[in-house]
């Protein structure tokens, strides 16, 4: 449903190989990345090893390393890859026209 | 007689508008009455095609795809030059610009898209133009044959075919990107640099990372500013950024139009006798701006409009860049991802880089430069989703060699190769002589590489001559290398790695990753950071720091604490400090309500609980009060610590702390490959602790002894002895020259002390006690690395720059926030 997303700002608004965050009020923040080719992903600002900020972790393929003990994430599926165990909820994300929209139910939920 | 068929009328006399007759015609040749209008005075051309005749490779009449007498056989009427501009729903009417009106029984919208023309000032100046249709190319053509300086806008497919067509007819061509990599919508980072590299060969100008802030002039083009402040001259700007769907005809008619107009899988949109078809649609989320989905389009159209109802499932895209000579193709996803396996094959020789990315068996996406012969086979076996477990080792080689054999055994392929073959191109050593190196007791790599030379030098053919060794010797062949590789992405050690970015001038991260072969399109989290420091080291002054391959730390310039907060320290020289400093640190802890102030090891004060958001306002305060960046985060200089010597204490020989902050100021700054500390002691009671710092000075009465190798962490280490000097200056300039063969030898994350132990002090005393020139070299390359190192970081983040670094993109309070009901136009 279109009326289900919500508009975050432009993609060139987040470096390549970078991330930005969404604030969200009451909730963890979302952390927005970008990979090398351009692709858009989002997942909850929250490492699940011991809560590190995603969003500062170098993006590299299509996993982020977490700043604080550099667990590998998937960007697409919010798993750890390797030999670490865990998950981070991914929010849905879709780019549209240059802009960037990510799902408002996840958001809601994040809020939750 | 009167025509009683049903009348179909086509707005839009393009690419998928004809192709629709077309497939209608093949389908049932009588059906329909056809009138087409087109907006511009020509019959059907292949719009693709325009590179070509801009290039001067093809002429108009030879990408003509309906020419005037395949309207005639097929009775279609034509009304070219005078585009459609009202539709009349209730009446099933079209009117066009010249007033003409048509009724329809079928309404077929193909209006395609329209170039996006970026919103800046003299967007509207002529010799603006777009690259969109022959009339754009004629502009060009006559810009070219007045000669002088072009800036194309925009480094995508369009952009580069217009920039390479504008080149080759003499113009001296700019093409200015707002992303790092060229056609970053096609291609990675490796496959867009050696993009970047081969066009900048040809003698085009392409920026990178460029942002186009006014097209300059006043009558007339006559330059582009970006705002960065360059101004590039021009007579002629190209705007190639993009373009949209072309939906204005049907959005005033009222069909649903989203970012394109509407259609179902039968191409119909929102009135059921209007169909459209081509870029302006929107199905099912997707809109399409290549040429291959209209062909599928226009099929499921002209079998929905003959009563068949196939339907059009949307499509998958391959991209091919027509600009002679440079083989570029890219088809599917590549943004890896989980369970997505990354084949790379890397030819530095040749300037040939693939990437096919496997998942589950399915080849879902590949990158093919400089050999893109197999394409077409990569596209096939994606859109087919064909297993390809049985032949995926051999899958990067080729169709021909992983449908050939039979079996998968890239060792076979290896094998079968004749003993003249070439395996190392730089030494030009045979297969042969390879084998014949092997056979005479050379069992590892590095004894091959010493003897034969075969992967000595760029060491791209390593795995050929490991596959060798393997095929060679059989189970006495041990596999292992006896040095260890920087990371999984490669097999070189860091050592071979600095070695090379040194011998061969490399001077950017994905070069490196090319030259050396890479396994991984854009490396990891422990390649980047070392090849972003051995760059940084080797061309000072040169070598752009790129942000995204650094801890988070040295990119906001902070200390990440576990809750995602920040530590700050300001820098206390010497671990002296004054009333204004500490005011303005009580400041800003009251103010930014900091939970902890605390003193360091390193004599200064840690600020700590601060957020990401209120960095720059810490830091402009600490500035304001003279103070800057403390580095306390960074591989880099951290902390001089000095004891007070001779002013003041009764043991005292020398001024330790006037000695301490003198270093400090020639220190601070410089990027090092591990965390670096200093201190300096006033007597040999060594109050500073200066023998177990990385360098350490201790004062005696004739003057200084100099320590290094230092550790004060997980395993105490105390210095070694270096030497001792007579004055003030001779001590500095041998720290300076230490830290200099520090920063040019260790290995990145290698800290002073492990890589003593593995050098061994004797080198070290005989490169900086010993050789006076070479010390002198040492440290006259540290000192003007210094040059560019000592500004510091928090300015010019307090001053605004990378403010997306610390500002969230977007702050919503759940409660009101409003969802988006479509795209909103930019104001």
């Amino acid at each position: 449903m279109i009326g289900e997303w919500l508009d975050i700002g432009w993609v060139d608004e987040i470096p390549v190989r970078g991330s930005r965050t969404v604030q969200v009020t009451g909730g963890d923040d979302i952390a927005v990345f970008r990979t090398g080719d351009g692709k858009v992903f989002a997942l909850l600002d929250r490492c699940p090893h011991k809560h590190g900020r995603l969003s500062q972790g170098i993006v590299h393929g299509g996993a982020v390393a977490c700043p604080l003990h550099n667990w590998r994430i998937s960007l697409t599926t919010g798993e750890a890859l390797g030999e670490d165990k865990g998950c981070t909820p991914v929010v849905p994300v879709k780019v549209s026209a240059g802009r960037v929209l990510i799902c408002r139910t996840s958001v809601l939920k994040a809020a939750a | 007689m009167t025509d009683t068929r049903e009348h179909l009328v086509v707005v839009g006399n393009g690419m998928a508008g004809c192709r629709a007759v077309e497939e209608l015609i093949a389908r049932d040749p009588h059906r329909y009455r056809v009138t087409i209008f087109g907006a511009e005075p020509h019959v059907n051309y292949n719009r693709i095609m325009l590179s070509p005749v801009l290039a001067g490779e093809k002429t108009f009449d030879e990408i003509v795809i309906n020419d005037a007498a395949w309207y005639a056989a097929n009775a279609i009427e034509l009304i070219a030059g005078d585009p459609v501009q009202g539709i009349d729903r209730a009446a099933k009417t079209v009117t066009a610009r010249s007033g003409r009106s048509v009724s329809y029984d079928k309404l077929l919208i193909a209006t395609g898209s329209d170039p996006f023309i970026i919103p800046v000032p003299g967007k509207d100046l002529p010799g603006v133009i777009s690259f969109r249709d022959m009339a754009d190319v004629d502009h060009m053509l006559a810009a070219a044959g007045r000669g002088g300086d072009a800036v194309v806008i925009g480094g995508g497919l369009l952009g580069l075919e217009a920039a390479h067509g504008l080149s080759l007819r003499g113009m001296k061509v700019t093409v200015i990107h707002l992303m790092p990599t060229l056609m970053e919508r096609q291609l990675d980072e490796a496959a867009g640099w050696l993009l970047k590299s081969a066009l900048e060969a040809r003698g085009q100008t392409i920026l990178t990372e460029a942002h186009t802030a006014a097209i300059l002039g006043d009558t007339q083009v006559e330059g582009v500013a970006l705002k960065d402040g360059t101004v590039i001259p021009a007579s002629l700007v190209v705007m190639a950024v993009g373009i949209r769907p072309s939906v204005a005809l049907a959005r005033d008619a009222g069909l649903a139009v989203g970012r394109g107009i509407q259609v179902d899988d039968h191409m119909v949109t929102s009135d059921p006798s209007i169909l459209a078809v081509g870029e302006c649609v929107e199905h099912d989320g997707n809109v399409y701006g290549l040429v291959a989905p209209l062909w599928d389009m226009c099929r499921a159209l002209a079998d929905g409009l003959t009563e068949r109802h196939t339907g059009y499932r949307g499509s998958v895209t391959s991209t091919k860049l027509k600009v002679a000579g440079l083989d570029v193709f890219s088809a599917g996803d590549f943004s890896g991802g989980d369970g997505a396996e990354d084949i790379v094959l890397r030819d530095a020789s040749r300037g040939v880089y693939k990437r096919v990315v496997v998942k589950g068996d399915r080849v879902v996406g590949a990158v093919l430069y400089g050999d893109t012969a197999d394409g077409g086979w990569y596209f096939d076996l994606l859109k087919r989703a064909e297993d390809v477990s049985a032949i995926r080792d051999m899958l990067i080689f080729g169709q021909a060699f992983a449908s050939g054999g039979g079996q998968a055994d890239p060792k076979a392929a290896v094998a079968a190769l004749s003993d003249d073959a070439e395996i190392c191109g730089c030494n030009g050593v045979t297969k042969g002589k390879v084998v014949a190196c092997i056979g005479a007791g050379n069992a590892t790599l590095d004894a091959v590489r010493a003897t034969c030379k075969a992967s000595a030098s760029c060491g791209s053919c390593t795995g050929l001559v490991e596959t060798l060794l393997a095929v060679t010797l059989g189970d006495d062949y041990s596999g292992e290398r006896t040095v260890r590789t920087m990371c999984k992405c490669t097999s070189f050690g860091h050592d071979d790695v600095r070695r090379e970015i040194v011998a061969q001038g490399m001077r950017s991260i994905p070069e490196v990753m090319q030259k050396l072969t890479w396994s991984t399109p854009d490396g990891c989290s422990s390649c980047r950071p070392a090849l972003n420091y051995y760059l940084l080291c080797a061309l000072p002054g040169e070598y752009k720091d790129d942000q995204q391959s650094r801890f988070v730390n040295e990119r906001l310039h902070a200390n990440i604490q576990k809750d995602g907060t920040y530590s700050v320290v300001p820098r206390m020289w010497g671990g002296l400090t004054s009333p204004k400093e500490l005011r303005a640190i009580a400041d800003v802890v009251e103010k930014f309500d900091a939970p902890m102030v605390k003193v360091t090891g390193g004599q200064r004060l840690d600020i700590f609980g601060i957020k990401k958001e209120d960095l720059p306002a810490v830091w402009a305060d600490l500035n304001a009060a003279g103070m800057v960046s403390g580095h306390a985060y960074g591989k880099s200089l951290r902390t001089v610590k000095t004891c007070v010597g001779s002013e003041w204490c009764r043991f005292g020989t020398q001024d330790s702390t006037g000695l301490g902050v003198k270093v400090e100021r020639m220190t601070w700054g410089s990027w090092m490959p591990h965390k670096f500390k200093i201190a300096v002691s006033g007597c040999p009671r060594n109050c500073a602790e200066a023998t177990i710092k990385d360098f350490g000075v201790v004062c005696v009465d004739s003057g200084y002894e100099l320590h290094v190798g230092g550790n004060g962490g997980i395993k105490v280490r105390a210095t070694d002895f270096l030497c001792k000097v007579a004055t003030e200056e001779e001590a500095m300039h041998y720290c300076a020259a230490f830290i200099q063969l520090y920063r040019e030898e260790a290995r990145y994350l290698e800290r002073t002390a492990p890589w003593i132990e593995r050098i061994g002090v004797d080198y070290i005393r005989q490169r900086i006690a010993d050789d006076a020139e070479g010390r002198d070299a040492l440290a006259a390359r540290f000192r003007y690395s210094q040059t560019f190192m000592q500004d510091d970081p928090w300015a010019a983040r307090a001053a605004g720059d990378a403010r997306e670094q610390h500002a969230p993109m977007a702050v919503f309070t759940p409660l009101d926030s409003a969802p988006v009901e479509s795209w909103r136009e930019m104001a």
